[in-house]
């Protein structure tokens, strides 16, 4: 009854195919079938934020996605995204604000804030305390993380580095 | 945190999904954006030997406008009620709660039948539900029946669903021109599950409030209408006398329990602060009508 599924799914570009357990959740699949260990688990029920993924276009919780939900669908993950250079801009000034220490809860944050900022680039500190409100940090008390996403929403307001779909 | 093992099935039909309900009785659940079940098998609150995914099935998807009602399809996710432009036009009471529906990633997957069907006591989708006096469309692929909202929620995580329904839909009636709504609510973190809220619906015609719709979530184990309070606020202007005769009111028809955080009396003094600020807001400013 719980025989693996064959699953297919394209992450970071690249086409993979696997038969998998169903119980098994799509952050543990990156992890551990394909070894992508960019993605944090944290709580595995929701609540962190660290295991934050890119799912045909939509950040989701990896933890509460189960693998073979995600047949045949887009995955990125912070190393696909880091290598496009996607959220360079982020990455930089997460480094220039110290808007990280321990760095465990930073993947999450940065697909998270890239969500915001490519449909509201002029989102208010307000605003982007409300959108990264479900993504823990326990070391920057999150003064810094908001400083480094309302830097970049302003560089791409006026066309700076980093990109915008659309 | 691993879920124990289950099967899966993907299904396209409401009677498919049905049929595997009765087929598999209570080892099977539906799963639809998953994003209450899969962490509660994380937690192995339950060990179902069969996941039903539901997400595929086309007559329970999309938001529209037929026959004097908004129907909100039970797959429709929370971000899509969030976005939907028919929402702000016809319910705005949704796209104000919307965003204090958990937060942005699980606002992608979850879904608004899901929330229903869960009832969690402190979710925001039932108690807007019963204020805009909803209707439940609930079939099991052949008949298929309509519960009003009010009726559907019977206690803690008990509703009127029985073993093999499906929630398809949700219908919201087109409200007067004289409708207006509002939505507050406290929560420690923004987008978790609500220390106390309040979903409000009420005519103001002329300067009075007429038929209005006070319901609370996060104070008892369902949506709550505080009918008291709804009573001591008809007819009038709702000016600060009348708002604390209705706080008042509180008092005798709300029953908190105290959780980790907030004591009874707390939650119940909160429920107080809401109204005054929820009705603040349900009436139009100075110098309009
Ligand atoms: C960290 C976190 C915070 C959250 N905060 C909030 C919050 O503040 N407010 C809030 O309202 N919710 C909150 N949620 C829950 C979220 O809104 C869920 O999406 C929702 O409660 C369930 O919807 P789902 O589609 O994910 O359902 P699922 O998890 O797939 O299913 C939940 C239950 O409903 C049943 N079910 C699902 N769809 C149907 C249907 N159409 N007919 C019959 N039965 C069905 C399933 O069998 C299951 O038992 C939170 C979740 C998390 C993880
Ligand atoms: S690990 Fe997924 S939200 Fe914490
Ligand atoms: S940098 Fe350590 S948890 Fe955020």
């Amino acid at each position: 009854m719980t025989d693996k599924i064959l699953v297919n799914m394209t992450v970071n570009g690249m086409v993979c195919e696997r038969w998998i357990e169903p119980r098994l959740h799509l952050g543990d699949f990156l992890r551990e079938e394909l070894g992508l260990k960019g993605t944090h688990l944290g709580c595995e029920h929701g609540v962190c934020g660290a295991c934050t993924v890119v799912v045909d276009d939509e950040i989701v919780r990896s933890c509460l996605t189960l693998a073979v939900q995600a047949d045949g669908a887009m995955v990125e993950t912070i190393e696909g995204k880091s290598e496009s250079g996607a959220l360079r801009d982020l990455q930089d000034a997460f480094l220039e604000r110290n808007a990280l220490q321990c760095g465990f809860c930073t993947a999450g944050l940065l697909l998270t804030a890239d969500a915001l900022l490519q449909a509201e680039p002029e989102a208010d500190r307000a605003r982007i305390r409300d959108h990264i409100s479900g993504n823990y940090c326990r070391c920057t008390g999150y003064h810094a993380v908001v400083d480094a996403i309302e830097t970049v929403g302003r560089q791409r307001r006026s066309g700076g580095r980093g990109h915008r779909h659309e | 945190m691993k879920a124990p093992p289950f099967a899966y099935r993907r299904v396209a039909s409401v009677a498919a999904a049905s049929a595997l309900l009765r087929e598999h009785g209570d080892g099977a659940r539906l799963i639809a954006g998953g994003q209450t079940l899969l962490a509660t098998l994380g937690m192995r609150l339950s060990e179902p030997s069969l996941l039903i995914d539901i997400r595929g099935i086309a007559e329970m998807q999309g938001i529209a406008v037929t026959g004097g009602h908004l129907r909100i399809g039970a797959l429709a996710r929370h971000v899509d009620v969030e976005r939907s432009a028919l929402v702000a036009q016809h319910l705005p009471l949704l796209s104000l709660a919307a965003p204090h529906v958990a937060h942005a990633a699980i606002r992608n997957r979850g879904t608004f039948g899901g929330s229903i069907a869960f009832a969690d006591p402190a979710a925001e989708w039932p108690a807007c539900a019963v204020a805009a006096d909803a209707a439940l469309v609930l079939s099991d692929g052949t008949t298929s029946r309509t519960v009003e909202a009010a009726d559907f929620f019977l206690g803690l995580y008990q509703t009127d669903l029985r073993p093999d329904e499906l929630i398809t839909a949700v219908r919201f009636p087109l409200p007067g021109r004289h409708r207006r709504f509002a939505f507050t609510e406290l929560a420690r973190r923004h987008g978790d599950y609500a220390t106390v809220g309040l979903a409000l619906a009420g005519d103001w015609v002329e300067g009075r409030l007429h038929d209005p719709r006070i319901v609370y979530f996060g104070v008892g184990g369902t949506p709550v209408r505080a009918v008291a309070a709804e009573a001591a606020l008809a007819g009038g202007r709702a000016e600060p006398e009348t708002l604390e005769r209705a706080v008042a009111e509180l008092g005798g028809e709300l029953s908190p329990s105290g959780d980790l955080y907030t004591s009874a009396a707390t939650k119940l003094h909160l429920a107080g602060v809401l109204l005054r600020r929820g009705i603040q807001s349900l009436i139009p400013g100075e110098g309009q009508t």
